[in-house]
């Protein structure tokens, strides 16, 4: 008896009792649904978030200082010196002062509205392009200019495009606006990336409490070098603040890589959960093949005595349990494939976001692997309990 | 020359809860190749326990059975699988047959555990059909098929093999006497063309178309005999 026969046998025992079997099945296929869609929502978030992390500049180092009462702190002429003296590592460099200050335009104040003391090559380092007018310029850091470039986003609402040239108060000073980035967000929406106001950094320092510049970022010449970089850094901050508990260096690549392994860890989980219904339903399988050994008794007696052995009787219910998880493991496929693309469009239109979960060929692969395996090992009992028959008392089995 | 079935001294004996039942109790027997050898009894006789280890479907608790030469009574499960699927060709009171295969693939299944090929196995099947007169319904399923000729179909999965024994376990008892007394027929034809052929049945009259008969009583032979001497 060959293979090839024991498992064209399978198949036409499995397509004798559809529905039972289909129900058999059932718990393989929402396994294999649940695992394939959890995976893919995986792999969706983590290219979501890498490309979110890339769009803020994973070529980005940026340090912050804490400060803790030292005796002296470093000056931004310190942190442009680090940067111009390593050019293999750095390529820029901007002092970041954020502003707990409104913003009023016209008449009305505006809440939501971040403010940032920058260097002139910060728009660069962002990677922002300019829509209209142009950045802030060495010359209005050196010389203090009232100049602000904004997001597209108050240009838009305000000025109607139309920014450049007008004004708006900060803490009651006057600004001119000299330029507008393009729309860096996904949407138009108050508060977001859009919703910002650039001012030079030498203004903005006196804007705060403490007189002090406590954020720069750099730009790295490449993230490859990422460790070196912030060595750099860190050796000469060590030397003004002999406390490493006294500055903060963040690499966006690093968080994104800490990130993507929580992600991972995360999806693990849930997936091990999900595999959990493939062990149920393989448990399911065995059930049923209990009850098929129990109703086949009497075709088991005479196969044995037709001169079946143990083997025989035994690859045949094997194979058929497996036939019977397979076929599940592969309707499991195509339906979480299917329901892959069913779910990339309601997070579209529920969220607004655009997280495709990407039913990937390994994760497909794996849980037919696994539904197979698991119709192998489950079926295994009820085989082994057919295959123990004596065929005497089968034969007599009503 | 070498009997084909020989039992020595053989007992089968079952325990059910305290009692020790002697199904089989020491018998002897002798059943030479080319006979047709009733066994006959009452139920209780053990006849059916007899069948059983003719039919190395069970072993004997003491004593041998020797089938053409070789010792099977200390074979396990595997080794009498083989043995029954060379040599010994089933005929039951209940046909047996897979309802879900065709009158083909029932005939052809002991072929296919002793592992022939698919175009060796039709040829046999078919002509196994063929002799018992069925080549017209090969493909029919059992359940299109009249007793007797569900019966016939039966014959015809114990003939494809060319078994050593053909073990008749109450041939007749499903069937009505007209089909039965073809059936009878049908073996006695197969015994003139050569075949050894041993009928259990607890029914004189169809014994008696046997050549010998033994008959069994409360586990022992009470009579060893030409079927037409038998005093009743």
């Amino acid at each position: 008896m060959t293979l090839l026969q024991s498992f064209q046998m399978a198949i036409s025992n499995i397509l004798a009792r559809k529905v039972r079997s289909l129900l058999t099945m059932l718990g393989i296929i929402i396994g294999v649904v649940a695992v394939i869609v959890i995976i893919g929502l995986g792999n969706g978030m983590e290219s979501y978030m890498v490309s979110s992390f890339q769009s803020m500049g994973t070529d980005l180092l940026t340090v912050n200082i804490i400060g803790r009462n030292s005796e002296r702190s470093i000056t931004v002429d310190e942190m442009y010196e680090l940067a111009y003296d390593n050019p293999d590592y750095f390529t820029m460099m901007s002092p970041i002062v954020n502003l707990g200050v409104s913003v009023k335009i016209h008449t009305e104040k505006m809440d939501a509205t971040s403010v940032t003391g920058v260097g002139e090559d910060y728009g660069d380092m962002k990677k922002f392009t300019l829509r209209s007018g142009r950045g802030i310029s060495y010359m209005d850091i050196k010389n203090r200019h009232h100049v602000a470039v904004i997001g597209s986003y108050i240009d838009d609402i305000y000025f109607g495009g139309y920014a450049v040239g007008e004004s708006l108060r900060i803490n009651g000073q006057l600004y001119e606006i000299v330029g507008v980035y393009e729309q860096e967000a996904d949407e138009i929406d108050e508060g977001n990336a859009d919703d910002a106001v650039y001012i030079p950094y030498s203004l903005a320092v006196k804007l705060t409490p403490s007189n002090t510049i406590n954020s720069y970022s750099f730009g790295m010449v490449s993230e490859d070098y990422v460790k070196e970089s912030k060595q750099i850094i860190d050796a000469k901050l060590y030397d003004v603040y002999e406390d490493e508990d006294a500055y903060i260096i963040i690499s966006m690549s690093e968080l994104l890589g800490i990130m993507s392994s929580m992600i991972d860890i995360m999806i693990t989980i849930l997936a091990a959960i999900a595999g959990i219904s493939l062990v149920v339903g393989g448990i399911g399988i065995m059930n049923i093949m209990l009850v098929s050994v129990s109703e086949r008794t009497r075709e088991i007696g005479i196969r044995k005595a037709l001169g079946a052995k143990r083997r025989h009787i035994m690859r045949q219910f094997v194979i058929e349990a497996a036939t019977t998880s397979a076929i599940g493991g592969i309707i499991g496929i195509i339906l979480g494939y299917a329901l892959s693309n069913v779910a990339s469009q309601i997070i579209l239109i529920a969220l607004d976001t655009e997280i495709s979960v990407n039913a990937s060929p390994s994760a497909a692969f794996g849980a037919f692997a696994i539904s197979a395996g698991i119709g192998i090992l489950f079926g295994y009992l009820p085989a082994r309990k057919a295959a123990m028959l004596n065929p005497i008392d089968a034969l007599r089995y009503e | 020359m070498t009997p084909l079935i020989e039992f020595r001294e053989l007992s089968k004996i079952y325990i059910m809860g305290d009692n020790e039942v002697r199904a089989v109790d020491g018998i002897s027997l002798t059943i030479m190749r080319g006979e047709f050898v009733a066994i006959v009894g009452q139920s209780g006789s053990g006849k059916s326990t007899c069948m059983n280890i003719i039919g190395c479907l069970d072993i004997p608790t003491s004593g041998s059975y020797i089938l053409d030469g070789h010792d099977v009574s200390k074979l396990d499960d595997d080794e009498l699988a083989e043995i029954r699927n060379r040599m010994i060709g089933f005929i039951f009171q209940q046909y047996n047959l897979l309802p879900k295969l065709s009158a083909l693939g029932n005939v052809e299944l002991p072929l296919v555990y002793s592992g022939l090929h698919k175009s060796e196995r039709r040829t046999r099947a078919a002509g196994a059909l063929e002799k018992v007169g069925l080549q017209d319904k090969m493909e029919n399923l059992p359940s299109q098929l009249s007793g007797g000729q569900q019966q016939r179909v039966s014959i015809a999965r114990a003939l494809a093999s060319s078994p050593s024994v053909i073990l008749a376990d109450e041939p007749t008892g499903a069937l009505d006497s007209k089909t039965g007394k073809e059936v009878i027929e049908l073996l006695k034809k197969l015994h003139a063309e050569g075949n050894t052929v041993v009928l259990i049945t607890h029914d004189n009259a169809i014994a008696s178309q046997a050549d010998r008969i033994i008959r069994l009583a409360d586990g022992q032979i009470i009579y060893n005999g030409k079927s037409d001497l038998e005093v009743l």
